[in-house]
């Protein structure tokens, strides 16, 4: 188990490395960083000026190396638009968006698992129709425009949520809905099909036969079967919700790392944009390193060996 | 409590059991959803091939006397503009249907490109496994853990948005579905007996992968195909609306919802229309992909 | 005192896209106490459905009539709660065909065990345990104590339908069914799970409805037979009434379908034709479009119950008038064209490891699944490579074949090294069959691109050529070429494997690799194919390497024997050197476990005797 652990730790950092890698090489090979800073207009002389300031006259992996050292020793460069350190700029945004990120994920889990459950354990009834009526148009819906239709419906017509910022819990309940709502699908559908094909396997036919019946075959045979992979996806689902937030915060005017993104794509602010790549890429890996270790917990084929 | 359909049973064989194509064809049929959904995406495709022919006016032409003007239905409307003009005063009827060359052909192009990286990933991974195997796994994580959205963004917006970077880079950002799954699939294909009897037969792997296992993956890649021309429609929807895709003039949904969405408060109908539109393509493909996993699942639920 | 179990004109419908498919149809059976009924029959033929519908086990929407009577209670005045906690697990229990999937992965083998008992059986948790520790001791787990804390995936098959076994007498039922206990697990194994079930019968005096395809095991193990075919049961009556003389044709065909271990091998019986549909039931007798015997009142009108209670069969023929039985003339007595001691597959010290890890960064496990095994296959013989699983007979059946190249040591075909051989010049040599006629057909092509991929592969003829040696391999198996243009899921198991031989021999090997080519087939239909391969073995002067696990397969096709164990070669020899005086300990057991059939010697008293 411990060694289990040990190993998908390793695997973690192996993946988080070689993300930081590919993303530092497409966004510096792609572009001359110097002339973006300098802008279109800069002479020659400017952006020479800007290249050896930022030391961008040196070879890329030597770059990647410093800047990777830097990341090691808690310094991950100084915002060429903001013209701050980055480090900075991300604790001062962080918190509100691990907010948005986790009442979204109890959006999802509170509408989906339920959803699906019941979905399952009814098949071709109306409640399922209905399960895969709202999964069809959740999956269907362009979600920024599920927010801008938020705030028409119950921030303007019916006013009951303010339009936009981060001060209240009210501020949250439209953003948390609206990136909660695009991870439902594929939950609700995960819960359907595991559960039906738990409720279908041999050993709950086993339980059948000894007298199991209703809730508690659900309950004492079914339930941890069908949610061993759900644990999997939610979690894939939370890390994914961090990059999702760029949309949600943009539209609601949430000053987190989503909307920081976004500002710093628009201000050509590589430094900022590769540090909050790496960073979505860490949380991603380490939320599916926590799955892994929960499903190590429940599931005792990963176990005991 | 339910017994679920995944329940066996050894049937005997009909007497005239019909043929793959024949039961597929019946299935598809007899499919609500599969009917709807590619019925929205043949009306739809149509519109985007005959755009020119259809649209009322020309959706490039801006007027200034006819900024905003609302869409038919509102007293202040007229037939001139059945949907009404927007900021710059073009029809917004006529950019609606030229905005749906812009999302098919984005969709299409990108799904492609995401076929054809995830299918021969997924296969190579599938029948060579070893350590081409760990090292495609270990890309899928990789991928998996690029937060998509933003790297799109801002490749997009370093490279310069034009519709082939963006069909490229969406393209190239959305593989994993097809891998995952041409990789399973493989995986087991390749370990059943007529694989073997193939190879016995003298078959070199590049004859058995064209010959054995593609035909059989077939199905399921066109499933993800349409899953994925839904998912790559609104990644450019979406870039468009945070301004790093598809640039103005060019009507595309996303951009035309950023655009309305200044006036959002007092015209609804600038977001809501695209919007709908949006929705409408999706969900057709949408209901079109699961349709067709229903109508090529080997047992055939329902 | 009444009969235990009455089933009265017992019907079961599953509704199917296709219609309502007739699962069993007015099937009677009775049980009385400590009785032991075998229910026989060929997949499809209801045998299982009947014991689901007992146990109220049937799909939702699976329609059911009938009536069930258990100690004169009507169980469909029951609702489903009074059911499963007056009557599941206390008086009736069940045990279900795959040990491996029938118990919950991810709770421990105690928690499984007990779970019933404490919550329907009114045992305290520490009088639950006790009783599990004394069963798991019973069924023949060692270390109990341990067991009770670990998870199914630590425990082998044979094992965990131990663990079903303890699991189903918790509660001390009073009717035990057993739906194809041993069908999964190898044959020393089943043998003793059998033994196991006999024994705890007698001990606790239960009644036990074992449900099986192999007449052998029923005729062993059961006092009476019900015969079910179509749906229907369509013969009844004492083991060994119903074994020694059957009375319906069907029954008879079966019988004479078993290859046998007594005497010289004779061709086997097969039975024309295919299952009915179970879709459109026949107005008149199910078995009459295969039936030898068959008339026209057949077809108009559903046959009456003949004979007694101690032996009754739907059939229109009364004793008089049904023909007696003659064996079949003996095969093989030189069936072999110009048998030489020319060796077409050679392998000589042939060694294979697997080294398997686990993950990306797991410690490393070797298994030597073939270890230092000299085998050759000579022109015109049949060589039988026989053990159980996990033997490496399929490994070493895939090196014989050149499929693998092994560790180390060699194999030549015709006098030439495997691994100098071309890919199309070793396919042109030796052709495999294999077990699984439904995954070793390409569910994509038709026929006809099935049969003549091995010629285009080669790409020597031309389109007609082609086209005219897959229309004779087709005839040469016995297909009708109006198939020619189907696809394999058209056609029934038997169909495809003649397929599968078929597309072995477009070509003209000149030797063929049959790995257990009709275990994944029902008796009848293994005796179509046994048939057919003997056939062209001889038609075509073909070298045959059958890997088997079933000691009658080997005496009715085998010329020579080579036992395998734990990679090994135990034992080599003539088919009747080995199977009359085996000099091995393994082969013996192996010979031993074989469920034997002697219908002239069977019932319950000689077994246990």
């Amino acid at each position: 188990m411990l060694k289990y652990i040990l190993l998908r730790s390793l695997l973690a950092l192996a993946v988080a490395f070689t993300v930081s890698l590919a993303a530092f090489f497409l966004l510096n090979v792609a572009t001359d960083p110097a002339q973006a800073i300098a802008g279109e207009d800069a002479t020659q002389e400017v952006v020479d000026m800007i290249r050896a300031r930022y030391g961008l006259d040196q070879p890329l992996p030597v770059r990647y190396f410093e800047w990777l050292g830097g990341v090691l020793r808690g310094d991950f460069g100084e915002s060429y638009y903001w013209h701050k350190p980055v480090a900075e700029l991300v604790a001062e945004r962080a918190g509100v968006t691990i907010t948005l990120a986790l009442a979204a994920l109890s959006v999802t889990i509170l509408i989906a698992i339920p959803l699906g459950a019941l979905a399952a354990l009814n098949p071709n009834s109306w409640i399922d129709r209905m399960a895969l009526g709202v999964a069809v148009s959740a999956q269907a819906v362009p979600n920024f425009w599920l927010g801008l239709i938020m705030i028409i419906l119950f921030a303007v017509m019916i006013p009951i949520f303010p339009v936009s910022g981060d001060d209240t819990w009210r501020h949250f309940v439209l953003p948390a809905f609206v990136l909660g709502a695009s991870s439902v699908p594929a939950i609700m559908r995960l819960t359907r099909t595991g559960l039906i094909e738990v409720m279908g396997a041999d050993y709950i036919r086993t339980a059948r036969s000894k007298g199991f019946r209703g809730g508690a075959l659900l309950r004492r045979h079914a339930l941890r079967n069908a949610l061993l992979p759900v644990i999997s996806v939610l979690a894939v689902q939370l890390g994914q919700k961090f990059g999702g937030s760029v949309i949600t915060e943009s539209i609601f005017a949430i000053n987190g790392l989503g909307r920081l993104a976004l500002e710093s794509i628009l201000g050509a602010d590589i430094p900022t944009v590769q540090m909050l790549i790496f960073v979505f890429a860490i949380v991603f890996v380490a939320m599916n390193l926590l799955a892994d270790i929960i499903n190590a917990i429940l599931d005792p084929r990963i176990r005991i060996g | 409590m339910t017994q679920t359909d995944a329940f066996t049973f050894d049937a005997p064989e009909e007497a005239e059991p019909m043929s793959p194509g024949q039961l597929m064809r019946r299935r598809a049929l007899n499919h609500t959803g599969f009917l709807i959904g590619s019925g929205i995406i043949v009306t739809l495709a149509l519109i985007a091939i005959f755009a020119p022919l259809i649209a009322p006016h020309d959706p490039f032409v801006q007027s200034l006397s006819s900024r905003m003007l609302p869409p038919v239905w509102d007293p202040a409307g007229s037939w001139d503009h059945l949907l009404g003009t927007d900021q710059n005063g073009r029809d917004y009827l006529s950019r609606l249907i030229y905005g749906t060359r812009v999302s098919i052909s984005i969709g299409l192009g990108a799904a492609t490109v995401g076929l054809l990286i995830g299918v021969t990933l997924g296969v190579v991974a599938g029948y060579f496994g070893g350590w081409v195997d760990h090292a495609v796994s270990f890309a899928l994580t990789a991928q998996l853990a690029l937060p998509g959205l933003l790297l799109a963004m801002a490749l997009v917006f370093i490279i310069g948005p034009s519709i082939w970077v963006v069909i490229g880079i969406i393209g190239v950002l959305h593989w994993t579905y097809y891998l995952v799954v041409t990789r399973a699939a493989t995986q087991r294909l390749r370990n059943l007996d007529f694989v073997a009897a193939a190879t016995a037969s003298g078959a070199t792997p590049r004859q058995v992968i064209w010959h054995e296992i593609l035909p059989n993956l077939i199905p399921q890649i066109i499933v993800i195909f349409t899953f994925e021309l839904g998912i790559a429609i609104l990644a450019e929807a979406s870039l468009s609306f945070l301004g790093v895709g598809i640039q103005p003039p060019t009507p595309s949904w996303g951009l035309m919802i950023a655009e309305g969405k200044q006036a959002m408060f007092y015209r609804p109908w600038l977001v809501v229309l695209p919007g709908l539109s949006l929705f409408t393509l999706v969900i057709g493909a949408n209901l079109m992909g699961d349709g067709l996993r229903d109508i090529t699942a080997p047992e055939g639920r329902n | 005192m009444g009969k235990l179990l009455e089933i009265k004109d017992l019907s079961v419908g599953l509704p199917l896209p296709a219609g309502l498919l007739h699962a069993v149809r007015g099937a009677s059976i009775g049980l009385d106490r400590g009785e032991a009924l075998g229910i026989v029959g060929e997949s499809g033929s209801g045998k299982s459905m009947t014991a689901l519908a007992l146990m109220r086990l049937l799909p939702q929407r699976a329609v059911q009539g009938g009536s069930i009577t258990f100690d004169g209670v009507d169980l469909g005045t029951l609702s489903d709660a009074q059911f499963s906690q007056g009557f599941l697990g206390h008086r009736i229990a069940m045990i279900f065909q795959e040990p491996m999937t029938s118990l919950n992965p991810v709770y421990t083998i105690g928690r499984q065990l007990t779970e019933g008992a404490v919550r329907y059986g009114g045992y305290s948790e520490a009088a639950a345990r006790k009783r599990a520790l004394a069963l798991l001791d019973r069924v023949g787990i060692p270390d109990p104590v341990a067991r009770l804390s670990q998870y199914p995936h630590q425990l082998s098959g044979g094992q965990r339908q131990r663990v079903m076994i303890a699991m189903a007498l918790m509660l001390e039922p009073e009717l035990l069914i057993a739906d194809e206990p041993t069908t999964a697990l190898d044959v020393t194994v089943q043998a003793q799970i059998l033994d196991l079930l006999a024994g705890l019968r007698r001990e606790m005096g239960m009644a036990m409805i074992l449900i099986t395809h192999d007449l052998a095991v029923v005729a062993e193990q059961s006092d009476r037979v019900a015969v079910m075919y179509g749906g229907e049961v369509i013969e009844e009556g004492e083991a060994q009434a119903v074994m020694a003389e059957p009375a319906h044709p069907y029954t008879q065909a079966l019988l004479s379908a078993i290859p046998r271990m007594d005497g010289p091998p004779r061709q086997l019986g097969a039975i024309p034709g295919t299952v009915p549909s179970l879709l459109s039931p026949p107005k008149g007798c199910v078995f009459a479009p295969r039936c030898a015997y068959v008339r026209a009142e057949c077809v108009a009108a559903r046959p009456p119950l003949l004979g007694d209670s101690a032996h009754s069969r739907l059939c229109i023929l009364t004793d008089a008038e049904r023909p007696a039985r003659a064996p079949a003339a003996p095969i093989r007595a030189d069936h072999v064209m110009g048998k030489q001691d020319v060796p077409v597959i050679d392998g000589r010290d042939i060694t294979q490891v697997f080294t398997s890890r686990k993950g990306m960064f797991g410690p490393k496990h070797t298994i030597r699944a073939v270890d230092g095994v000299s085998l050759t296959l000579k022109r015109g013989e049949t060589l039988a490579l026989v053990g159980e699983s996990g033997s490496g007979k399929s490994t070493l059946a895939r090196i014989m074949l050149g499929l693998a190249l092994p560790t180390s040591g060699t194999v030549e075909m015709l006098g030439r090294p495997v691994a100098d051989l071309l890919p199309l010049e070793r396919a042109a040599l030796v052709q495999p069959i294999f077990q699984d006629p439904y995954s070793s057909l390409n569910p994509r092509r038709t026929l006809a691109e099935i049969i003549a991929r091995p010629l285009t592969l080669r790409g020597t003829d031309d389109t007609a050529t082609i086209a005219t040696k897959t229309r004779e391999a087709m005839e040469m198996v016995r297909l009708p070429s109006r198939l020619l243009h189907s696809y394999p899921s058209q056609l029934s198991g038997g169909q495809r494997q003649r397929v599968a031989i078929a597309r072995a021999l477009v070509t003209r090997p000149q030797a063929l690799v049959c790995d257990e080519p009709t275990s994944a087939l029902d008796v009848s239909v293994q005796a179509q194919i046994l048939n057919l391969l003997t056939e062209l073995q001889a038609e075509l002067g073909l070298s045959c390497l059958v890997i088997t696990h079933d000691m009658a397969v080997v005496h009715q096709v085998a010329d020579r024997v080579a036992v395998m164990l734990g990679g090994r070669l135990v034992e080599e020899g003539t088919c009747d050197a080995v199977l009359r005086s085996p000099s091995n300990e393994y082969t013996a057991r192996l010979l031993a476990a074989a469920p034997q059939f002697r219908p002239e010697v069977s019932g319950v008293q000689e077994t246990f005797a």
